[in-house]
């Protein structure tokens, strides 16, 4: 961001999100990101900034049950929205049930891209449910929960610890201990 | 990114207006890759006008049993409708070969279609780029162009076209419909949509500034083995170096078929998405008067081959 462009007065706007349940009323200047209004402006700092253009996944979040990268959306396009970052979907007391299998399985090394993993993961097993297809589904009118689905449609959140083999292992023991 | 005002349009023409009257004005829909690209100051608009709102996003049946798809409905919805899936295979493969489930949940039919190039130094402002910065140079006809275009092209731009929902919706002659500012409807074809790069790159479709795709229309579904082949760098969520998109008659001696990642367009065989014959005739049409560079030059028997896998592949879908 250029700097004097920051300082330029672009009238800024008011928006109201909820956010893991709760109202949040933000007045902020329209150039910020979903992911810079839950980071910067509500301190939910789960949430993670890793490229800022759609690459990674770190960003993942929920926005009305449907997972989305928040770096790649502006805060003011989501008015009246609901929003569940990783804070809320579990909390240390109350784990989700990927959270506590991502401990399991040791899902993770430097835990960067987890956040991510775990909203994305979440949203990976309704979609199959819904039997919403992927590019490796063989028949289009049939959507099986398989490793190989997983892979795929995990493929939009990257981990540079590559801590994918057991990423996989613990979305498939939610989905088998039925607990998602 | 530069500072930019931002406004929800509540009507079809009130959205188109206020783009029209606005030569600094903007329509976004998913925001996926207009906003990758004002970050990097590659688009820098000074007003937003969010057409999300707007009732744009159904999918409704016409009355020659088409569909008529709206302009906001999001990649991941267009994929996974029952009757898509059923009669347009070719388009949900397409779709979810494309980006990521994440992406797909935001990214529009209208946005997917304008998505602007991928050429590495449409990306970078401190290369010349015509596309970015009309009359600069091309700085891919001398660099890196292994991921561009091979026909279609003009020695003032190479990039390819990087959709692949559009190669999908070519091979089943689907239109697109607009809606002017200056009032009236068009309703085009792929080809009458996109331009070619000639000597103005960074001109890529007809639309004027202010006209509003509402939908895409696609005829009455067309029998057939649906298959949309895509080969890329990596497994998944990578952009395609060549793909095709095919929908082969049960009898396997013709189909229609559109090729992506090898030109500036969703690109045909002589400009019909109909054709007959085997993989090598009408991989020699589609690539006629071809100009590869020494690095991407490699996608002509790649196309050549990837067709010629659809088609093993529909015989063997075919006889069972
Ligand atoms: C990491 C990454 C990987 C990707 N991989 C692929 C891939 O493999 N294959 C692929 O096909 N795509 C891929 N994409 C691109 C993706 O498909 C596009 O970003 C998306 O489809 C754009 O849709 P949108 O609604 O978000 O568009 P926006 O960003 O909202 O808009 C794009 C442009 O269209 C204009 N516009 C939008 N709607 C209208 C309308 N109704 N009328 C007139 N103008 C309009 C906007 O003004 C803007 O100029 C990838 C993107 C990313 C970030
Ligand atoms: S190929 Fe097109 S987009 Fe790439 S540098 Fe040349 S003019 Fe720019
Ligand atoms: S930070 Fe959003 S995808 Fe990388
Ligand atoms: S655990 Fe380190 S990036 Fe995934």
């Amino acid at each position: 961001m250029n700097s004097e462009d920051t300082a330029s007065a672009t009238p800024r706007m008011s928006v109201t999100l909820t956010v893991n349940g709760k109202d949040e009323h933000l007045t902020i200047d329209p150039r910020v990101t979903l992911l810079d209004a839950l980071r910067d402006h509500l301190g939910l700092t789960g949430t993670k900034k890793g490229c800022d253009h759609g690459q990674c996944g770190a960003c993942t979040v929920h926005v009305n049950g449907r997972r989305i990268n928040s770096c790649l959306t502006l805060a003011v396009m989501h008015e009246g929205e609901d929003v569940t970052t990783i804070e809320g979907l579990g909390t240390p007391e109350h784990m989700h049930a990927l959270q506590q299998a991502f401990v399991e399985r040791d899902a993770f090394q430097c835990g960067y891209c987890t956040p991510g993993q775990i909203c994305s993961a979440a949203a990976v097993i309704e979609e199959i449910e819904a039997g919403i297809p992927s590019h490796v589904t063989p028949d289009l009118g049939d959507v099986q929960f398989s490793d190989e689905e997983v892979r795929e449609r995990m493929s939009g959140n990257l981990c540079r610890c590559a801590a994918y083999p057991n990423i996989i292992a613990a979305i498939r023991d939610v989905r088998e201990g039925g607990k998602a | 990114m530069k500072s930019f005002t931002y406004e929800r349009a509540e009507t079809l023409e009130q959205a188109a207006g206020i783009v029209a009257a606005n030569a600094e004005a903007k329509f976004i829909a998913g925001g996926t890759n207009l906003l990758d690209l004002m970050k990097l100051e590659i688009e820098t608009p000074r007003h937003l006008v969010d057409i999300n709102h707007l009732g744009l996003d159904r999918i409704e049946e016409t009355e020659d049993g088409g569909l008529k798809i709206g302009a906001l409905v999001r990649n991941t919805d267009l994929a996974a409708d029952v009757r898509v899936r059923r009669d347009y295979a070719v388009l949900t493969r397409a779709l979810v070969a494309g980006a990521s489930g994440q992406l797909r949940n935001k990214a529009t039919t209208a946005g997917n279609l304008l998505q602007r190039s991928r050429c590495p130094y449409f990306y970078d402002p401190s290369k010349p780029c015509n596309k970015r910065d009309p009359g600069s140079g091309c700085s891919a006809l001398e660099g890196h162009s292994r991921t561009l275009a091979v026909v279609g092209t003009s020695d003032h731009c190479i990039s390819q076209h990087p959709s692949d929902m559009a190669v999908a919706l070519r091979a089943l002659d689907a239109r697109v419909n607009v809606m002017s500012a200056r009032g009236g409807e068009k309703s085009l074809t792929l080809d009458e949509f996109y331009r070619l790069p000639g000597e103005t790159p960074h001109i890529e479709t007809v639309l004027q500034h202010g006209d509003l795709i509402t939908g895409v229309t696609l005829p009455k579904p067309v029998k057939g083995v649906h298959f949309y082949r895509k080969v890329r760098d990596r497994a998944s969520y990578a952009f395609a170096l060549v793909s095709v998109a095919a929908v082969v008659d049960e009898d396997g001696r013709e189909g229609r078929y559109a090729f992506g990642g090898i030109a500036p367009r969703p690109w045909t065989a002589g400009g019909e998405a109909r054709a007959e014959g085997g993989a090598s005739v009408i991989a020699a049409r589609a690539l006629d008067g071809a100009r590869p560079t020494g690095e991407n030059v490699f996608k002509l028997p790649l196309l050549e081959r990837t067709l010629k896998a659809v088609l093993k592949d529909a015989a063997q879908t075919s006889g069972k």
